[in-house]
């Protein structure tokens, strides 16, 4: 191991403040007025009207309807982000189990299949989904916003990996003792797969959590915003005779970086875990 | 407990030429402890896991405690199973690998735990029932894999080469264990291996296979004795069966010019099976030219040529070697083999001559 000297501490401070540094920059021009960010610019000390602005946007109805809320539109995002990552977890941990282990025809093609729509992103075909929820009335709904995105190709292709990575013996020794399909899959692989199902819960929450276009489309109805259309819908509604009330977008954004931080703080631990101490 | 019986079974894997396994009858009697023996991919595998339910039987038919299981599950077979890697379930602990099975029967709770303790007991695995199986050596590992199978109290043990991933001084005490195990238990079984020596100290009746096929059942030293085959006289033994071409002409039993016995086989070319410790090496018999010795402490095996033929001699005496040894051999215990078929033929040894100091 080679020794660690001053300049290599320099490099990772100097990294990781540049990398802190926007954050902290919200943080921070989120505890000012609106008027003072917008004739001083962005703050890198503490101001004093945190509070009353983190109240305001929590609290606030503001919108058209006057109905939406900070709050509202944090459980929105919150209903968004682990309805996206349990449902992906869920679809493509059973799609995996039935391509790796039951024998059925064009199994892998299918496989070959759902691997390709990888390469389809999610605006290529906005329109025909848009379409298809449009006929089913599931606009203005959580099924809505959610169900169509659940397939996961990069999920499905995760968990076929790791199927296919654990011993057959596993399967036979539990044929011999007496559990069948459902039970192999309940008492064996999903236990077997923690460390598989915390790293996607990871991505996927991320994911879900900052999806702006789809919603943006599939929801008029204002009960369905999610913070990121809060945070646009901000600097939107001012903008013209007023100052954007730049704070309250700050803080917004600060309050949507908590989640994802705290997702990957709790997961990663068990996912770094589950790799040091491999369970196979 | 049960009786197993197998009539015709054979293997073709789908998609495969030939067949893995073919027309294996066999009766194994209840509380026999049965031995597959044979090199690798000659089938044992493939054999017990048709019996197991593993494996879709392509013909026959497989019969535990008379009740033909052919269409079964394995788990309604009432079959254990060990395997080679253990395939403990990595994530449960000891006590509920081992319970795993009988929990799946709604066995009652207090049921499963008193025979999980009692077999923890037996296998003295009591300290580690809490643990999880990475953290067990390899040893410990095979014995809950053994346990799994005892709880289950089943009709037949299947084991598939469980010792091989174990180190040579664990084989052995853990081959005593299993052997020990068994008996106490009474639990019919039958075990794979590739390993003669296990084969030989385990089995009460050892069956031979080769290319899918049965080449020899009988108990061990039978087996060893008679060899029905040269195959089986090559595999079963170490050091190996010496097997070398000989002549019968005028009722003499001819190894390289060298009168053996008088015998009153047909004549013609045959092979003659010579096993290391029947042969001596003495003041009179046939020079050998030593090649090279291999000393084992107890005895050393000499090897060495008698004209172009290998041979294999075990010598206890220890006495200094010259380079040519004299060797001589009881004709009773010859064991001959057809030299075109190399079946077992039986030596029929003219009375009056028998035995004759080679
Ligand atoms: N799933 C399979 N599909 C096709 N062929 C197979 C399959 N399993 C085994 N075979 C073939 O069947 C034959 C017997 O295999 P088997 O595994 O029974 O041998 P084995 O005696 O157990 O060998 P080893 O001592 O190496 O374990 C081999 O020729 C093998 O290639
Ligand atoms: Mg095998």
């Amino acid at each position: 191991m080679q020794k660690i000297k001053p300049f290599d501490h320099l490099v990772l401070i100097l990294g990781s403040l540049f990398l802190c540094l926007p954050v902290v920059l919200a943080l921070m021009s989120s505890t000012h007025g609106a008027v003072d960010i917008h004739s001083n610019g962005l703050y890198l000390t503490p101001g004093t009207e945190g509070w009353e602005t983190y109240k305001k946007v929590l609290t606030h109805r503001g919108g058209f309807t006057g109905d939406v809320t900070g709050l509202l539109m944090l459980g929105n995002s919150l209903v968004m982000g682990l309805g996206f990552a349990v449902g992906k977890i869920v679809l493509s941990m059973m799609a995996a189990y039935a391509l790796v282990y039951f024998r059925f025809r064009f199994a892998t093609i299918l496989f070959w299949m759902i691997f390709f729509t990888l390469l389809l992103p999610l605006e290529v075909r906005i329109m025909p989904s848009y379409q298809v929820m449009a006929d089913l009335h599931l606009l203005n709904t959580y099924t809505g916003l959610i169900l169509p995105l659940l397939a996961s190709a990069t999920g499905t292709f995760f968990f076929r990996q790791f199927f296919r990575s654990v011993p057959d013996e596993l399967l036979e020794a539990a044929r011999i003792d007496g559990a069948g399909p459902v039970k192999f899959f309940l008492d064996v692989l999903v236990p077997l797969s923690r460390t598989m199902m915390a790293a996607i819960f990871i991505i996927m929450f991320i994911y879900g959590w900052n999806q702006y276009l789809w919603p943006l489309l599939m929801t008029t109805d204002e009960s369905f915003y999610t913070l990121m259309r809060g945070i646009k819908s901000i600097l939107q509604v001012w903008v013209g005779s007023q100052i954007p009330d730049y704070n309250e977008a700050f803080a917004l954004a600060v309050l949507a970086m908590i989640p994802p931080v705290a997702v990957v703080v709790i997961f990663q631990r068990m996912f770094i875990k589950g790799l040091t101490e491999s369970d196979k | 407990m049960a009786n197993l019986s197998l009539k015709g079974v054979g293997k073709t894997y789908g998609g495969a030429q030939q067949a893995a396994v073919t027309g294996i009858d066999l009766d194994i009697a209840d509380g026999e402890f049965i031995v597959l023996v044979g090199p690798s991919g000659c089938g044992k595998s493939s054999l017990l896991r048709m019996i197991a339910g593993l494996e879709t039987i392509s013909t026959g038919e497989v019969a535990i405690g008379g009740r033909v299981v052919n269409r079964l599950d394995p788990a309604e077979r009432d079959i254990a199973m060990v395997f080679q890697n253990y395939a403990l379930y990595p994530h449960m602990s000891v006590r509920d690998n081992m319970a795993y099975g009988l929990k799946n029967r709604r066995t009652p709770k207090a049921e499963i735990a008193q025979r999980v303790e009692e077999a923890a007991r037996m296998l003295e695995l009591g300290p580690y029932l809490d643990r999880k199986p990475r953290a067990l050596s390899g040893g410990q590992r095979q014995r809950v894999a053994m346990g799994r199978a005892i709880v289950r109290q089943p009709a037949a043990f299947l084991f598939d080469e469980p010792l091989s991933n174990l180190d040579a001084r664990l084989r052995v005490t853990m081959r005593m264990e299993i052997r020990r195990l068994q008996k106490r238990l009474g639990t019919t079984s039958v075990y794979v291996t590739h390993d003669q020596l296990e084969a030989m100290t385990l089995a009460d009746r050892l069956v031979v296979l080769n290319g899918g096929r049965i080449e020899q059942i009988g108990a061990p030293l039978e087996v060893y004795r008679r060899p029905a085959s040269t195959f089986v006289a090559s595999f079963i033994g170490a050091p190996a069966m010496s097997l070398v071409d000989a002549q019968i002409e005028n009722g003499q039993l001819l190894l390289e010019r060298y009168l053996l016995a008088h015998v009153g086989n047909a004549p013609g070319p045959v092979t003659l099976g010579l096993r290391a410790e029947e042969l001596r090496i003495g003041p009179a018999g046939i020079p050998m030219r030593v090649e090279h010795v291999e000393e084992l402490g107890a005895q050393r095996i000499v090897h060495g040529m008698i004209g172009a033929q290998r041979l294999s001699v075990a010598d206890g005496s220890g006495a200094p070697l010259s380079e040519t040894v004299l060797v001589s051999v009881d004709p009773a215990r010859l064991n001959l083999f057809d030299t075109a078929t190399g079946r077992r033929s039986e030596l029929r040894l003219t009375a009056a001559q028998a035995p004759l100091p080679v």
